[in-house]
């Protein structure tokens, strides 16, 4: 039930937004979220109609670096696997 | 799609999965406490990912689940009513009562059930239905109770006196705590993502404090989970237990504090009844006097025999995460998704349905 996915704002009218996830779009209160630090191209997540948060781009694009980093760690671990032949993880 | 399609990069998870059997090295069992995670974990098969000293245990977080059957009897006394519309989100209409009937068998027969997307869509029934009672059945955690909120603050402005809330919405921290209480064994919590991107990591404060138990926030993709559960046993192999927030890119310290204020104007504590916990001291939420004139409860009262709940089902002891849905008799056999005995198994992020579909 409190299922809630990141839908990028396509329109403003007052209070409401026009919302697209992939290829659908939603209408969606903007009330619970302050007017003025809202644009259009932002993200916000969606919940029963309501607009419950701005979806922070520069905290998701630091989390994503932070995971590559597990990335190249697996690749490093799979490399030293092959090279000895043995399991590590 | 942007922002998701990242978090179930199978290269990260395998990662993070590698870093996790790495670092842990004291069995230990984390619950998560929402049934959106609960869901998400069996559809990625994420217990499968990680090493036996990790197990990952299933909470009381599926807000049809933890509803009272007395609720759902209630309910269908309403939808009895001539001059009666019900108005619900889609989980609730599937939920058998004491006698069997259900909002969905109810419509079936004449009632008038209508599924909702928002709170909103039903002030609008109300608007073009004024000689009806228009009733919404509020149910949730705190991720939901502000629409309701919202919605009541509509109804009075716009002088729908034919709009009514009918609220079982419930608060978070209550059961968490009462869960440790009751001598479950917990190491650590995955904290509820969306009910925090409301309330703030301060409702949890209590739990490091209190219980000596770690809390990580978290978002619902499976990258997101997966580094959640990684922060929680270096949390426990380091010994620092604390409330963190994995999911950081819609979670604030100090959450929605527009959401909160709407909250408060219309809601007040009080006790509630939780499945399998009980009776649990300011874990409700029921609305302030000043808007009883919206109230279902105060305006429409309506008397229902002592609640039954269904023979053999262990749903209570399963929202405790003490049992799992395959140590139930009735799942799988006589309970399914079609036939469902229990609400762990009605609604679609309780274990029981999350088992059914994806682990078997």
């Amino acid at each position: 039930m409190c299922l809630s996915i990141p839908a990028r704002i396509e329109k403003i009218n007052g209070e409401m937004a026009v919302c697209s996830v992939g290829k659908s779009s939603y209408e969606a209160s903007l009330q619970m979220l302050e007017l003025e630090e809202i644009k259009v191209g932002d993200y916000v997540l969606i919940h029963t109609g309501f607009a419950i948060q701005k979806l922070d781009t520069e905290e998701a694009e630091a989390s994503l670096k932070t995971f590559e980093e597990f990335k190249k760690m697996n690749d490093d671990l799979d490399m030293e696997e092959k090279q000895e032949g043995t399991r590590i993880v | 799609m942007k922002y998701i399609d990242e978090y179930r990069n199978k290269d990260i998870v395998v990662g993070l999965a590698n870093e996790i059997k790495r670092i842990s090295k004291h069995k230990i069992k984390i619950m998560e406490v929402c049934g959106g995670h609960t869901m998400s974990i069996q559809k990625f098969g994420l217990p499968y990912l990680l090493p036996d000293t990790v197990e990952l245990i299933s909470g009381p977080g599926c807000p049809v689940c933890v509803t009272s059957r007395g609720f759902i009897d209630k309910a269908l006394v309403y939808a009895r009513m001539d001059d009666v519309i019900i108005t619900t989100y889609g989980d609730l209409i599937r939920v058998p009562g004491s006698d069997k009937s259900t909002l969905d068998k109810e419509k079936a027969k004449g009632a008038d059930v209508r599924i909702v997307y928002s709170i909103m869509d039903a002030l609008m029934i109300a608007k073009k239905n004024r000689r009806k009672k228009i009733i919404f059945l509020g149910i949730g955690f705190e991720t939901t109770a502000p629409a309701s909120a919202a919605g009541i603050i509509r109804a009075q402005m716009a002088g729908l006196g034919n709009f009514f809330l009918f609220s079982a919405h419930k608060v978070m921290p209550p059961a968490m705590e009462s869960l440790i209480d009751e001598g479950v064994e917990i190491d650590g919590y995955i904290g509820p993502g969306h009910v925090s991107t409301i309330t703030g990591e301060g409702i949890y404060l209590d739990i490091p404090k209190k219980f000596g138990l770690g809390v990580v926030i978290s978002g619902f993709e499976p990258v997101d989970l997966m580094q959640s559960i990684l922060m929680l046993v270096k949390q426990i192999e380091n010994n620092d237990r604390k409330v963190e927030i994995q999911y950081k890119r819609v979670v604030k310290p100090e959450g929605n504090l527009k959401a909160q204020e709407m909250l408060d104007e219309v809601f007040e504590y009080g006790d509630d009844w939780w499945r399998g916990l009980g009776v649990l001291k300011n874990s409700g939420l029921k609305i302030k006097e000043k808007y009883s004139m919206h109230d279902a409860e105060i305006q429409i009262p309506v008397e229902i025999d002592p609640p039954k709940e269904p023979k053999g089902c262990i749903c209570g002891e399963i929202l405790k995460g003490v049992k799992k849905p395959k140590d139930c008799k009735l799942f799988a056999t006589v309970c399914e998704p079609s036939n469902p005995i229990g609400a762990c198994m009605v609604s679609t992020e309780g274990s029981c349905a999350a088992y059914y579909l994806y682990n078997r």
